[in-house]
Order: C-alpha cells, then structure tokens, then sequence
C-alpha cells in the first residue's frame, strides 16, 4: 500500500512544484462558464436556469482536455516503463496516479465552482446540488479519461485524440449528472445512476487502462 | 528473410481457414459470387417493395420506402459494431493478424452505414415530426455510436505501428462495447424525463406482411452488401500489409 | 559454470515485429554471478531483447522466467527521473515503489558518487549525473537479476569504472547481470551476438 501512496504523493508534490496547472485548469473552467452569457445574453433568470448545464458543460471540457497529461510525463522520463516492475501490480499504479488526477483536477474544479455560481445567479441550493453532483460524476469522468489516456500515449500527437475518444463515452455522466440537480422527477434515481456509473468505472477502468499501457509499450 | 522456426503447433482448421494467406486464396473466388448474390437481393428487394407492397400507410404516411433502406442500415450500425467486438476478442485473445484487419476494414463500414441510418432517419422524420432532427431516445445513441466508429477510425489513423494499433484499439473497442449499452440506457431515459413518450413507433408490431416481406429481403440485402465490402476491404488491408513490409524490407536491403 | 539454480531461465525465444523477424531460438541460463553481455549493431535487436526479458515485451515464441518472486532490475535509455523532485526524492520514491530492500537513500547516492546532493533538484543535474541517479535506483531495491541497456551511456571514464564496480558487486553478492554495451567489463562469462544474420 505504501507504494500506491507515494505514487499519488508524488504526482501531487510534482504538480505542486509545477504549479501552473491546477491554475490554469480552474482558469478555463471559469472561463467556458464565463464566456456563455456573451453566447446566450445577460439574462440573469435565464443563466440561473441554464448555470448547472453550464458548470457541467464546463467541468466536462476542463477535466477532458487534461487528460493528456495523465502519463505522458511518466511516459516520456521511462518512469512508465519502470512502474511495470514495482512491487504493486500495473492497475494498481494506474489506479494511483488515477486518484491523484482526480484530487488535481475535480478538487480545483469543484472549489471554483461557487464563483462560476455567484456569476450565472445562481441560487445556494442549486450550487449545493450542482457541487453534489460533480463530486459523485467526476469519478467516472477521471476514470473514462484514463482509459483515453492510456490508449493514446504511445502516440506523440495523442493530445486531442483522448478527449474526442471518451467524450462520447461519458455522456452518460452528464446526463445523469443534470439530470440530478433540480428537476423534482427522477432526480434520487438520477443521483443513484451516476454513483453506480462512477463506482463501476473507477473500479472497470484501472484494468483496461493498465492494459492498453502494456500494449502501448511494445 | 529468414522464417520463424518453430510454428504454432498443430494449426487447427479455424487457424487454417483464418490465416492471412489462405484466407485470400479461399476467399477470393467468393467475392464475385457475392457481389452478383447481393445485386440480385436488391433487385428482388426493391421489386418488392415497389410494386409488391403498398407505398405508404396509415402511420407512417408516403415516407414508407425511406424505411427499406433506414431499418437495414440502422441494424447493420449496430451489427459491425458487434462484428468489431468479435473481432477485438480476436486480436486481444488469439492476437490473430486476420482479426486486426477485419476489424480495421468494419470500422469505415460501420460509420457509413450508421450515417446513412441518420440521414435517412433524418429524412423521415422531417415529413413524420416536422423537423429533420428529434432528439429522440433512438437517433441520439445512433449519433453517439457515430461518434464512437470516427474516434477508433481516428485511433486507427494515429498510430503507425499496425500492430500496436490494433490491439490498442481492440481494448478501446471493449470499452465501447461495454458503453453502449450504459449510453442507449442513459439516452432512453434522458429521453423520457424530458418529453413523454409521444412518439410513434415507427416499426409497431401490427407491420403488414406485404411491408414485412421485403423490408427482411432488404435486411439481407445490405448484409450481404456489408459481407461483400468487408471481404474486399481485407484483401486490400492484407495486400496494403504487404506492401508495407516490402517497403520495409527493401529499406533495409539497402541499408545493410 | 556454477551449480546453482538458474536466477533467469530464456527458452527458444523469438520475436518478431511486424513481417520482420528480430530474433529467433535464443535460449540460455542465467546462474548467480554470471555476465552476459550482448552485443551487436545498431537495430539488431539488443533493446528488444532485453525487453522480452524483462517482461515487458511479449515474445512471439518461446518463454522467460525468472527464479523467486521479484522482477530484475531495468536500466533502460531513460532514467526515469524526475527534474523537479531532488535527489533523494527521486531515489525515495523508487524505493517505496520497488521495496525497500536495498541500502538507504543517502548510501545509495554516496556510492555513484552524488554524495552530499540529496537536496538538489534533479533538473539541476548533467546528462551522466542523471545516469548516476539511475544507476543508484538499482541500490534501494535489492533485485538479483540486473538488465542494463548501455548502462555507460553518457557516462564519463569514472562513470564506467563505477558502473563495472557496480556490477562486479552484484555479481560478487549472488546476482546476475546481462548488459547491453560495447564497452567490456571484467568478469564476463557468456557473450551473445544478436544479428548476425542479415
């Protein structure tokens, strides 16, 4: 176990000396939601009806477009390489450093959100059910990217390639992810669906990702 | 080029039949037979439908024909997905080289025939619902697994190493396959929570046997289609293989 | 040759990449204190072969195993290291990731020569200093069986001393080491020419 610690505990010193990512994914995050009223107008009734498709929309974008820094970085040092001989087996390192995407993407997402919140007018409970719900959504959404990163890190121009991959694959969490914030019907199932969707693949994806790792280092 | 000295050991009739070589020269007789059997499936198809059946109904008005041609090619959508799902186990289990090009072949396929079966849902639903697109439970997961064909033609295209390709994206294939169902779910439901069923069933089960007849006559007519253009499609996935090893080879002739 | 079960066994291996065949029927044990070295021009197959032995290729024919529960030691072209961790957080974490069954951190930098640098951000390294962390990542994990893939690589003359140090050393405890380099080394007991065929 002490092993699946320091991975996560290393990817997160290394994205804390970095610096410069979580910023600017919490960067693009507000930005996509802030560009909408420009695309759909200032109407403040309309954009606090819109905001949680809007916050989804956005957190959607920003946790997909990084997933190419998944395990390049690992790929492109040999550390990859080198994880295929440690004393936990490969799905266990893809799991680790699974985790540690997630606390670096979906946290600063989910800790930007009340800003986005107070931008589109949006009220407290619709926030709360909105953060809710990304926290139970974005699971799955780290898990869908790691088989998408894992498939496309052989390649060297791999970058938009994952995105365009798991995007379809992860509609399902956006639909059960709105579909849980505000509407009265079907909301408790909606919420049940994407728990269930983010346990199963975050228990699902580990492997596939750890085998599209082996096949992509041969 | 020296040959690999130990081979697999008794090939069974399967690996017989499935390997590369002998699969071309079993198969190609078969091309010209099928092509002739599914040009004379069409004809008998199309005769029925135009001048067996009646050309419009009650339910779905003078957009009937559209039917023969959507119905066959929004199965087919499905059903390469589910030939590119056998042959994922192909690759990823026996590793076998017919199964990466058959897959690789069925991909293109499977996006065409899934394009037709928007368009021509697209053209029924204009007269039907008043609009070219509904996003309906149906039309939104085909558009989904549209998607899913471009993107693992798309991983098809990325790599250079075939062989990487192809088992990279048999564990993709996997994946899909595991998706859609959760999609078609997820979409059905979306669906419902936002518009009531309203809908009518285009294919009810109160189907008129005249209708019934040549629409299973156009089922099997674009399958064959589909079995005709994939046949062709590996042998030239094979030969471009080949091509591409002699390439090689005549690189490093030079080299050494 | 030594009595002793062999630590690394390779059956009639092949491989091939493609329509073109790298190797084929290579089959050797590997007993403690043994030095294989292979040898042979660029693309012949040397990296690839030490890939199937490793494990992280699968061969086309033919089968490795390796005697006990842990993996061998790799050294590949990469370091794996990492610019922005120091030293002895790079040295560290292989330790936690591959066991602690080697020698402290600290040592294991003393002995390739980064003594008293632990605190150093790795990016602020030369290329063979960089090696060195490397070469020190196979001392906090105590692995029978080394696989070195031009282990001098950017090394200085003081670097090869070290590395034959190093693996005179393994030999000396039990180990077994196959290395792929066109330097010699003392100790050698096998020699494997790869393509040699055209």
């Amino acid at each position: 176990m002490s092993a699946f610690f320091a991975i996560v505990g290393r990817d997160l010193k290394l994205a804390a000396r970095l610096g410069g990512d979580a910023l600017t994914l919490v960067l693009f995050f507000v930005m996509v939601g802030a560009v909408m009223p420009f695309a759909i107008g200032p109407d403040r009734v309309l954009l606090a009806q819109l905001a949680p498709g809007i916050i989804w929309i956005a957190a959607f974008l920003s946790m997909l477009l990084g997933l190419d820094r998944l395990f390049r970085a690992d790929e492109d040092d040999g550390s990859m390489l080198l994880f295929r001989h440690a004393v936990i087996p490969l799905e266990a390192v893809v799991a680790a450093k699974m985790l540690a995407h997630w606390l670096l993407t979906a946290v600063p997402v989910l800790v930007a959100t009340p800003l986005l919140a107070v931008m589109l007018s949006m009220d407290g409970t619709s926030w709360g059910e909105t953060a809710l719900a990304l926290l139970l959504g974005t699971p799955a959404l780290t898990a869908f990217g790691t088989i998408g990163a894992a498939v496309t890190v052989s390649l060297k121009r791999g970058g938009l390639l994952a995105p365009v991959l798991i995007l379809p694959l992860a509609i399902p969490v956006l639909i059960f992810g709105v579909a849980m914030i505000g509407a009265p019907v079907g909301s408790s199932a909606a919420m049940l669906f994407l728990s269930a969707l983010s346990l199963v693949s975050v228990a699902f994806c580990p492997f596939a990702a750890a085998l599209a790792l082996r096949v992509g280092t041969e | 080029m020296t040959e690999l000295a130990t081979q697999p050991k008794q090939p069974n009739w399967f690996s017989r039949l499935a390997h590369p070589g002998n699969f071309m020269a079993w198969t190609r007789p078969l091309i010209m037979p099928l092509a002739v059997l599914t040009a004379l499936a069409f004809v008998t198809g199309l005769w029925l439908a135009f001048f067996r059946a009646p050309l419009e109904t009650e339910n779905v008005g003078t957009t009937l024909p559209i039917l023969y041609i959507h119905v066959p090619t929004a199965w087919l959508s499905q059903f390469i997905y589910g030939a590119m799902f056998a042959a994922a186990l192909g690759t990823l289990v026996w590793r076998h080289p017919l199964a990466d090009v058959a897959a690789r072949a069925a991909a293109p396929l499977g996006a065409a025939f899934t394009v037709l079966a928007l368009f021509t849902g697209a053209l029924w639903g204009r007269p039907t619902w008043g609009t070219f697109w509904e996003w309906d439970g149906r039309m939104t997961s085909t558009l989904i697994l549209l998607f899913i064909y471009l993107g693992i033609i798309a991983l098809w295209r990325a790599f250079d190493d075939q062989l990487k390709a192809a088992r990279i994206v048999a564990i993709f294939t996997l994946v899909g396959s595991v998706n859609i169902p959760i999609i078609k779910f997820s979409v059905d439901w979306w669906n419902t929570l936002h518009q009531p069923a309203t809908l009518i069933t285009s294919t009810g089960p109160r189907m008129a046997p005249e209708i019934f007849l040549p629409l299973m006559v156009m089922l099997v007519s674009f399958t064959l289609l589909f079995v005709t253009l994939e046949l062709v499609s590996i042998h030239t996935g094979i030969l471009k293989r080949r091509a591409d090893s002699l390439s090689r080879q005549a690189a490093m002739g030079s080299a050494a | 040759m030594m009595a002793a079960k062999p630590l690394l066994t390779a059956e009639n291996l092949a491989l091939r990449r493609g329509e073109r065949l790298l190797f084929q029927r290579i089959g050797f044990t590997l007993s403690p204190g043994e030095l294989l070295l292979l040898r042979g021009p660029n693309g012949a197959g040397k990296s690839s072969l030490l890939g199937v032995l490793s494990g992280l290729l699968q061969p086309t024919d033919g089968k490795v195993e390796w005697a006990g529960e842990a993996p061998p030691h790799v050294l590949g072209h990469l370091s794996g290291v990492k610019t922005r961790l120091t030293l002895a957080e790079n040295l560290d974490f292989w330790a936690s990731v591959n066991g602690r069954t080697g020698i402290a951190v600290a040592a294991a930098l003393e002995t390739v020569g980064l003594g008293g640098l632990d605190g150093i951000e790795a990016g602020h390294l030369s290329a063979g200093q960089t090696r060195r962390l490397g070469l020190a990542r196979l001392l906090v994990t105590d692995r029978q069986v080394w696989l070195l893939d031009e282990p001098t690589a950017s090394l200085d003359a003081k670097g090869d001393g070290l590395v034959a140090g190093l693996i005179a050393q393994r030999l000396a405890t039990g180990g077994a080491v196959i290395a792929a380099t066109h330097h010699d080394i003392a100790g050698v007991t096998g020699t494997l020419m790869l393509g040699a065929t055209p």
